[in-house]
């Protein structure tokens, strides 16, 4: 505890200095960060293998290049970012200048998620670090072998009295939201996220919150074949190309209507045995589940027998493994947990309707998801998924790709989050705007001043309207 | 003859539940998704402050003893500008922003779009009980949104007011005025909401936040501050005693949360800008300050005792150089400046709100800035001075919602300018379009197509695959190519 507080006060006393506001601090910190993960790829690719039986592949689409691409991109704007920028100041108020100036928050406290515990570390870091602040990483204990990497490697890349690497679990947590951040940026659940919402509330700390929910995939009708086929094959990707269903963007569950739900369950079986082979446990390219509770959770959203009734494809576990095959469920009772929870995993449910349009209340009558994903050529269709519909995001015609446009913001509404990062918004959600006016001392406008009178009545009345001809005719003294 | 009992409706738990339900289904139905809709509203509000100006001012008269120039300027023309505004720009504002793709993703087209959060609430002080009331509803109508609206009852004139005028000029299956004190307001807060934005002091506001945490809802806290103003030895001390006079007893008698709550300045400035604030003063305001008709009252006894309160303080009781008079019947204090505080009195370490104004002197005008960062972050600060090289280090070193160099409080009337605190002081931040995007969720929307479809997106994944991957990433179309012709590039 008292390490902590020594910690902290380090932090405080560095942020203070003034050391984490220079461009230069900044741009090293960034090229450090670019230099820590070139040099310790293979380390990198170690400590996801033994956390989450990720590929390199894997690794380094949603984790290592996702970090490389984000600092790249800070440092290219960083100057500009930090610049003030001028706003358009009425007339009236001439001379003026009127700007808006970013500034760093302060101390910021960052958690880390367990599924992309690099990246969900570092990219969030890299948006503080742009914006000037000092720092507090909390890495998923349910990462155990990446958190450690963090705790231990950071430190000899980054300045270690500005950014720290605190390791722990939930108890650590609590202390450490027992103090006052200057923000707290979190990933991860709704439940915990609302903890640490309440927690922040006694400091009045802002707070990004990058939650999940269940991110549906509407799949409409295709008039070509081949376009069927790389929608599927995209469905597949989405849901177990990312971290095994694990991912807060990742596909939950599918909604084709009834006519092409064999088709759909055809296509999908030829995918993954193409992509994962006969036996995908052996495959290598698909993540395993994180630890054994997720495993629990998963299997007991199969053991209800209705469900386990409509599992078409899959549904074997292997417990010692931590394996759980792809498995794919048709019309899975609508009140059982694996269509009221998060999924989080390998299970896909289709569900049927008689017509696609009914995907939308559909999808409206659960909670915000994180993302909407909707493949159709559909034109009035798209229009009423955006109009009529909730989500952080929306991507048409493939998954998960809006996760590397930097300059879509990324985060969530409702249940699904609360603030968002990605490209600029990353150094914004991490930064006050300051509004900075100034004013020089002449002329003086008199009607400002009591004690009041008719004119100066009229006088103001004129100025809120901008209308300068009326003031000028006031002051002239002529009637309009 | 037996007795007419009036059965009064509780707004409990259960009335706000089946409210925000009904709100919500309203809101489901699409209808304030139109911008016809949105601007029907806007122009209503815009009528409600045209034609019933003269009630809103007698509200206010009531509530606060508000001068009328206060309340017509501050108040209602301040919003109708915030209307203004919005009707003028909303068809740019609801526009999607298109923005730009990279190779990563090609082809594909992207953009932002924003849309309403659903229904939100609307919690506002009693200070400018209308102007705060109004301005942020402006800002969820303009977004789209079903908005509630908890007007402040230590200003009833004003709250009854609003809810008539609401109920008459607006539509009310969507926009709605709920009355009351505490059990009103905790029977809202327990509520789910979209947004909540609240404006008040920072107890309050953490239990705001607290509330909105149960639900993951997004806040806007306008908060407040003691918001200093420094002032260097300067030419013009005459202006600046004005420009100060105006950002504290000009703004409801210091019951602002931008108003200046405290001077800081070295000892030779200190007493020449004593008398130039006593001249100001007297020339606004007249001999006998204490029964100006030009300033507003203290809002209630709660308020008039605290003031008190900190006036009587031992270690301050001395240092008036300025007023003091207080009349408890007609709840008024005068203008009251005091001199050479100690920085461990009352009166330096809570938002004064009030119309008392110490000055608190320091050795060197840069040591201000350690003063005011050993406090809280304020709403505002301001600074005098005709030193190039101060104001940039006032802007530097001083956070705050917002900085103003040589004037007081007028930054709000910048609609460019984005209103909010930091820290204490709130967050989030409105006016101008920033209202527009305080109620709003920007939905990121990504266009793909079927073709383009790189196989090293899908597994099995190979050692080849890793090698495009990384080339794709990095934007660079050379180390595209190499990979596909089976080069690697590092």
């Amino acid at each position: 505890m008292e390490k902590l507080e020594n910690s902290l006060g380090e932090l405080r006393q560095c942020f203070r200095s003034g050391r984490t506001r220079s461009v230069a601090w900044r741009k090293n910190q960034l090229r450090a960060v670019l230099k820590l993960i070139h040099d310790k790829e293979d380390v990198i690719f170690e400590v996801l293998q033994q956390d989450l039986g990720k590929h390199p592949v894997e690794s380094y689409r949603d984790e290592i290049g996702v970090v490389k691409k984000s600092a790249n991109y800070a440092l290219s704007n960083i100057k500009k970012w930090m610049a003030p920028k001028k706003q358009h100041v009425p007339l009236l108020f001439f001379p003026s200048k009127g700007e808006v100036l970013p500034e760093p928050y302060g101390v910021v406290l960052i958690f880390g998620s367990w599924n992309f515990p690099i990246s969900v570390a570092l990219d969030p870091l890299i948006g503080a670090i742009s914006a000037g602040n000092a720092v507090v990483i909390k890495p998923s204990e349910q990462a155990p072998a990446c958190s450690s990497f963090l705790a231990n490697i950071l430190p000899l890349y980054l300045d270690d009295s500005a950014i720290k690497v605190i390791l722990g679990g939930a108890y650590e947590s609590e202390q450490l939201l027992q103090h006052k951040w200057d923000k707290i940026f979190f990933t991860g659940s709704p439940r915990v996220a609302s903890q640490v919402m309440t927690a922040a509330a006694k400091h009045l700390t802002p707070v990004t919150l990058e939650l999940g929910g269940k991110c549906p995939a509407i799949l409409d009708s295709l008039s070509s074949p081949s376009d069927m086929k790389v929608a599927v094959k995209r469905i597949v990707g989405g849901k177990w190309g990312a971290c095994n269903g694990q991912a807060c963007i990742g596909i939950d569950y599918v909604l084709v209507e009834d006519k092409f739900k064999s088709t759909l369950i055809e296509i999908l079986q030829k995918f993954i045995k193409k992509f994962y082979g006969e036996n995908p446990r052996n495959s290598g390219s698909i993540s395993r589940i994180i630890n054994k509770n997720h495993f629990e959770r998963l299997r007991n959203l199969l053991e209800d027998p209705v469900v386990a009734d409509s599992i078409v494809h899959g549904g074997s576990l292997d417990e010692e493994t931590l394996y759980i095959e792809p498995t794919i469920l048709l019309n899975p009772p609508l009140n059982a947990d694996i269509m009221n929870e998060e999924i989080f995993g390998p299970l896909l449910p289709i569900i049927t309707v008689d017509n696609i349009r009914e995907s939308i209340d559909f999808i409206n009558s659960r909670p915000k998801p994180l993302a909407i994903y909707a493949f159709t050529k559909d034109e009035t269709f798209k229009r009423q998924i955006l109009a009529e519909t909730s989500s952080g995001s929306v991507t048409f015609n493939d998954v998960l790709v809006q996760f590397l446009c930097d300059a879509l913001p990324f985060g969530g509404v409702g249940q699904s989050g609360i603030g968002r990062y990605h490209g600029k918004y990353s150094f914004d959600t991490f930064s006050h705007e300051k509004a900075v006016m100034q004013r020089a001392f002449f002329p003086e406008l008199e009607p400002r001043y009591p004690p009041w009178n008719e004119f100066k009545l009229k006088f103001i009345r004129l100025a809120y309207n901008f209308d300068y001809l009326g003031i000028l005719l006031l002051m002239l003294n002529l009637k309009r | 003859m037996g007795s007419v009992e009036k059965e009064t409706k509780v707004f409990d738990s259960e009335a706000a539940s089946s409210m925000v339900k009904e709100l919500r289904g309203e809101f489901l139905s699409g209808k304030t998704r139109s911008y016809e809709w949105r601007v029907t509203q806007l122009k209503n509000i815009l009528k409600m402050s045209e034609d019933r100006e003269q009630d809103i001012v007698k509200a206010l008269h009531s509530d606060l003893t508000k001068p009328e120039l206060e309340s017509s300027i501050y108040e209602i023309s301040m919003l109708k500008n915030a209307c203004t505004l919005a009707i003028k720009k909303l068809k740019q504002w609801m526009k999607p922003e298109k923005v730009k793709t990279s190779l990563t993703s090609f082809p594909s087209s992207a953009e932002i779009v924003s849309e309403p959060l659903g229904v939100v609430l609307v919690i506002s002080p009693w200070n400018y009980p209308f102007l705060l009331s109004i301005d942020p509803v402006v800002g969820a109508i303009a977004a789209g949104n079903a908005v509630v609206l908890k007007p402040s009852e230590v200003a009833p004139a004003t709250s009854s007011l609003l809810a008539k005028l609401v109920g008459e000029y607006l539509d009310n299956t969507l926009i709605r005025v709920v009355e009351g004190a505490v059990a009103e307001t905790s029977a809202l807060l327990e509520q789910k909401w979209d947004k909540i934005c609240y404006t008040g002091n920072g107890r309050v506001g953490r239990i705001v936040m607290a509330a909105a945490a149960k639900h993951l809802t997004p806040v806007l806290l306008e908060l407040g501050g003691k918001c200093p103003a420094v002032v260097d030895s300067i030419i013009n001390l005459k202006v600046a005693a004005r420009r100060i006079v105006a950002g504290k007893w000009g703004c409801n008698s210091g019951q602002t949360c931008v108003a200046v709550d405290y001077i800081l300045t070295t000892k030779d400035v200190a007493l020449k800008l004593v008398d130039a604030l006593k001249h100001e003063l007297e020339g606004f305001y007249g001999k006998n300050q204490l029964e100006s008709k030009d300033l507003s009252r203290i809002v209630n006894l709660n308020h008039f005792d605290r003031l008190t309160k900190l006036l009587d303080e031992d270690k301050v009781s001395g240092k008036i150089v300025h007023g003091g008079e207080r009349d408890k019947a007609n709840l008024k204090i005068a203008p009251t400046i005091l001199l050479d505080v100690p920085q461990d009195s009352l009166i330096m370490n809570e938002e004064i709100f009030g119309p008392l104004l110490p000055i608190f002197t320091v050795e060197k005008v840069e040591s201000s800035f350690d003063v005011i960062n050993s406090g809280t972050k304020p709403l505002a600060a301001y600074l005098f001075t005709d030193n190039k090289k101060l104001k940039e280090q006032f802007v530097m070193a001083v956070s705050a919602g917002g900085l103003v160099i040589n004037d007081t409080v007028i930054h709000l009337a910048v609609d460019t300018l984005p209103f909010g605190g930091v820290q204490e002081s709130g967050m989030g931040a409105y006016h101008g379009k920033f209202s527009f995007d305080a109620f709003s969720h920007k939905k990121g929307v990504l266009y793909r197509s079927f073709a383009g479809d790189a196989p090293v997106r899908y597994p099995p994944y190979t050692k080849g695959k890793l090698a495009f991957m990384k080339a794709l990433m990095s934007g660079s179309i050379l180390g595209v190519i190499c990979a596909l012709i089976g080069l690697s590039k590092n």
